[in-house]
């Protein structure tokens, strides 16, 4: 915060050569020691990641194992991969409600067209090209005929929940040989350390995201469109196209996790992932991202997945507790962050 | 400066603007606008609100579509489509409304679009060096690239928009109004930095309402007017009231009618004091104020940015409560919590960002005006359609608004329009004091005129009217009473006559800036 203080006088007439002598040490200090303020958020849901952890610790004999944290990857890889597409959609200030649709839509397919016997080589890009095409839709939707984000993905929800149950109305084993091998592969990091396909598709999604955000100008774009869709326009950015290609990468990302999550339970049924896009976007702003768009990171929203997770699991260990207190905490944990996120945004201004 | 001595002529342009015509829904806001930019000389595009500048700018950065004209870059047809084409052509703009994103760090701001790239995508480590140096090129290396851009002031923030336009070391650059945000040495600032693009051959297009900034800056003047060209001019040889005329198309003499009226306009001593403030003040906002307003007597406010003008019109008004001193209007003792409080005692106030915070865009022109006074009334009795004619009416002509605007969303008005309408609005509650903090700032000339016109026959009807602006010549044509502020304090009161001009405010502000320093000049 104090960062802020010299900055704006800084701007008043010339400086005073005496001043500008001594300055720069001390300043160069303070820059180096500085944490830009908007990593404060990411910082925040750190901190409650490891206070969730210390309790667990203290509370529970074999929480703080390797292979909690282990599984912790594995059973929610399908969501980082999901929190990681909404990322984009919210960084540029919208919403996408469908997500946890396609991933069903992407899982049901899958188990479908691998029943009929089409190849595993076939089927895996094709589902995920499903949740590409579905996300196009969406985006030129948003931006061509200017809908608002909130209905036309809660329009291709409903579209993707329907084309589930004309697929399969019931659930579909997968026993496809090459499937069940390549959901099957795993590898010990480190001898303790279990990783399983999904882990690395997810850690790999989460680098590719983190590569696109911060190093191409598409990028670059989503965080300027965020903050404000017409400065982005006028300071002469591909506008039209970024906003139809982060509904393009979301749909991609929920294709992509429904085929993990086919992966996870070895079947594909049609009411898989009800409500899931609520946990993504939970995950998101419990990640520090704001709604509104424009400030916000991956690695945010990867914590944030994992907080929601640890909760989970927290309340598996302690046995007695019906599992819908993990929807209480989760719901207080978000209100928590939100008036956190509003606290530090009123500061700022 | 040698460079100067050579004529300008010689030069080849580097754009040139050849009858360009634009329509928005029907309407012809361009009509075959001419403009023509040769490399090392600033031109200034003049006109009032609405004459088509910014239009004009649009369709050179291609913002706005053209319908008919062609735009040459270097004597090619190179008409733009898009922000991104024209800056590929190196026409660079900064545009009037911020357009860089505040959540965004400073480096990124002015790199975003067109950073420098490595063989593994962006290099932020060389795009940073480069925005350090587009910084350094305007003037404020001392900012960190790395703060975020919304904890920047308003003028860091108009400078950091001019580093990104030239960080891609344009040939045409463009400024649409980038002083407005900034006060003078602000400015002054800017303008050099201006200056020294000029003299290392950039073309830069000037616009801004300031006169003596363009007269300073520009070597060549547009004035356009009703979206045609009215006449060109070399800046040396044009005189300030001829272009003042060409720009309102109006006699000028207008304007001079006005000071002398005021001038001769006297308010009884002894008229009732409307409303009175006995050591107003809030801890770290005014100290304790006190001050009289009479009927029928126009107060201005003077000091610089700053100086508790605005703070002194809040606390007056109720919109912020005092935590000191008292307010009696009309001889009673009041306690105003909130604007609507203010209201209902007949005190108006517009904010300085009135267009911002007043205006609702949605609203057509006729809701905005009746707003307030459907808000005193209660929304419980709606006025009905003739009672909003009537009201509506008797500030149309008044204001010199359009009868064919009423029906159109307010947002679609040029800014001195929307001003005039929210003074409109105010007036329609009939206050007893108006308390107008910047009412002209912003707008053209022709709607200063009409607002000033409008405050100085408001106090003939017995108004009691606080007039703040940053123009101190204003205050001083329209005020009977300036009262001078000065760090967050009130330092003075003039009433004005003959001998009161700006020069004496100013000497009045710099005398207590130099006075607790018994070292200096005595």
């Amino acid at each position: 915060m104090a960062a802020v203080a010299p900055e704006r006088s800084s701007t008043g007439p010339a400086p005073s050569p005496r001043e500008r002598k001594g300055g720069p040490s001390v300043r160069a200090i303070a820059r180096r020691l500085h944490v830009d303020r908007r990593y404060m958020p990411v910082i925040g849901t750190f901190v409650v990641l490891a206070l969730i952890l210390a309790i667990g610790g203290v509370r529970y004999d074999n929480f703080l194992s390797v292979q909690v944290l282990a599984n912790l990857f594995i059973n929610n890889s399908f969501l980082i991969v999901l929190a990681v597409g909404m990322t984009f959609v919210i960084l540029t200030g919208g919403i996408d409600l469908s997500v946890g649709a396609v991933l069903a839509l992407s899982a049901v397919s899958a188990a479908y067209l691998l029943d009929v016997g089409v190849p595993a080589a076939v089927v895996l890009p094709a589902v995920v090209l499903i949740g590409s095409i579905i996300g196009f839709l969406i985006g030129v939707m948003v931006h061509v005929f200017d809908v608002q984000p909130f209905i036309a993905t809660l329009a291709g929800m409903f579209f993707a929940r329907g084309l589930c149950f004309v697929i399969a109305p019931e659930s579909i084993p997968i026993t496809d040989e090459t499937f069940v091998a390549i959901a099957g592969w795993d590898t010990w990091v480190g001898g303790q350390w279990r990783m399983t396909t999904s882990v690395v598709v997810s850690l790999v999604v989460v680098a590719v995201a983190f590569y696109l955000l911060h190093y191409t100008q598409f990028g670059r774009t989503v965080y300027a469109i965020g903050g404000g869709e017409q400065s982005a326009q006028l300071m002469g950015l591909p506008v039209a196209r970024t906003k139809v290609l982060v509904y393009v990468v979301s749909g991609t990302c929920a294709g992509l996790g429904g085929l993990l999550f086919a992966m996870y339970s070895r079947s594909g049924y049609s009411l898989t992932g009800v409500a899931m896009e609520l946990d993504a976007i939970a995950a998101v702003v419990i990640g520090g991202t704001l709604l509104t768009g424009g400030t916000g990171f991956v690695l945010g929203s990867v914590l944030g997945v994992l907080v929601l997770g640890l909760i989970q699991t927290i309340i598996t260990f302690e046995g007695t507790l019906s599992s819908w207190w993990t929807k209480i905490v989760i719901g207080v944990l978000l209100l928590v962050f939100v008036v956190l996120q509003r606290v530090l945004t009123l500061r700022r201004t | 400066m040698a460079a100067r001595d050579v004529p300008v002529e010689v030069t080849a342009p580097v754009v040139e603007m050849r009858g360009i015509t634009v329509e928005y829904s029907g309407v012809r806001v361009l009509d075959g606008a001419d403009l023509t930019l040769r490399p090392g000389e600033v031109h200034a595009l003049m006109g009032e609100n609405g004459a088509g500048k910014s239009t004009l700018i649009g369709a050179l950065t291609g913002t706005v579509p053209i319908l008919a004209g062609t735009v040459l870059v270097d004597g090619l047809p190179r008409t733009p489509t898009s922000v991104a084409r024209s800056r590929a052509e190196g026409i660079a703009t900064v545009f009037q409304e911020s357009h860089l994103s505040p959540h965004l760090s400073v480096a990124e701001n002015i790199m975003i679009g067109h950073e420098v790239r490595g063989r593994f995508g962006i290099s932020w480590a060389r795009s940073r060096k480069q925005a350090e140096a587009a910084l350094a090129t305007v003037g404020i290396e001392d900012v960190d690239p790395r703060a975020p851009l919304a904890a920047l002031s308003p003028a860091t923030k108009q400078l950091v928009a001019v580093a990104r336009a030239i960080v891609l070391e344009p040939r045409v650059l463009v400024l649409d109004e980038p002083t407005s945000s900034l006060d003078e040495s602000e400015a002054t600032r800017l303008l050099r930095v201006v200056r020294r693009l000029r003299d290392q051959g950039v073309a830069v297009l000037f616009v801004s309402h300031f006169l003596e900034q363009v007269f300073a800056v520009s070597d060549r003047m547009t004035v356009l007017r009703g979206g045609r060209v009215v006449a060109e001019y070399r800046t040396a040889e044009v005189d300030r009231a001829e272009l003042i005329s060409k720009m309102i198309g109006e006699d000028i003499d207008a304007l001079q009618a006005l000071h002398s009226q005021r001038l001769s306009h006297h308010y009884a001593e002894s008229s009732r004091v409307a409303l009175r403030a006995t050591s107003l003040g809030r801890r770290g906002m005014l100290g304790p104020t006190d001050l009289d307003l009479a009927r029928g007597e126009v107060v201005g406010f003077a000091g610089l940015r700053g100086s508790g003008r605005t703070e002194l019109a809040r606390l007056m008004s109720g919109v912020q409560r005092a935590d000191r001193g008292e307010l009696w209007l009309d001889g009673e003792r009041v306690q105003l919590r909130g604007p609507a409080a203010a209201l209902r005692h007949r005190i108006a106030v517009s904010s300085e960002n009135l267009r911002h915070e007043g205006i609702v865009a949605g609203l057509t022109v006729r809701e905005n005006i009746v707003l307030a006074l459907q808000a005193l009334r209660g929304w419980a009795r709606p006025l009905s359609r003739a009672e909003q004619d009537a009201v509506v009416d008797t500030y149309l002509d008044a204001l010199h608004l359009a009868h064919e605007d009423l029906d159109r969303p307010a947002g679609e008005l040029s800014g001195g329009t929307q001003q005039k309408v929210m003074l409109a609005r105010l007036l329609a509650t009939r206050p007893h004091v108006l308390i107008l903090d910047e009412p002209t700032r912003g707008i053209d000339i022709g709607a200063k005129l009409d607002i000033q016109r409008r405050v100085a026959k408001l106090a003939g009807e017995g108004v009691a009217v606080v007039f703040i602006s940053s123009e101190l010549e204003e205050v001083v044509r329209l005020s009977d009473r300036i009262v001078v502020l000065k760090d967050r304090e009130k330092i003075g009161e003039l009433s004005n006559g003959p001998g009161v001009t700006v020069d004496t405010i100013v000497e009045m502000i710099a005398a207590e800036l130099d006075g607790p320093d018994p070292g200096d000049d005595g």
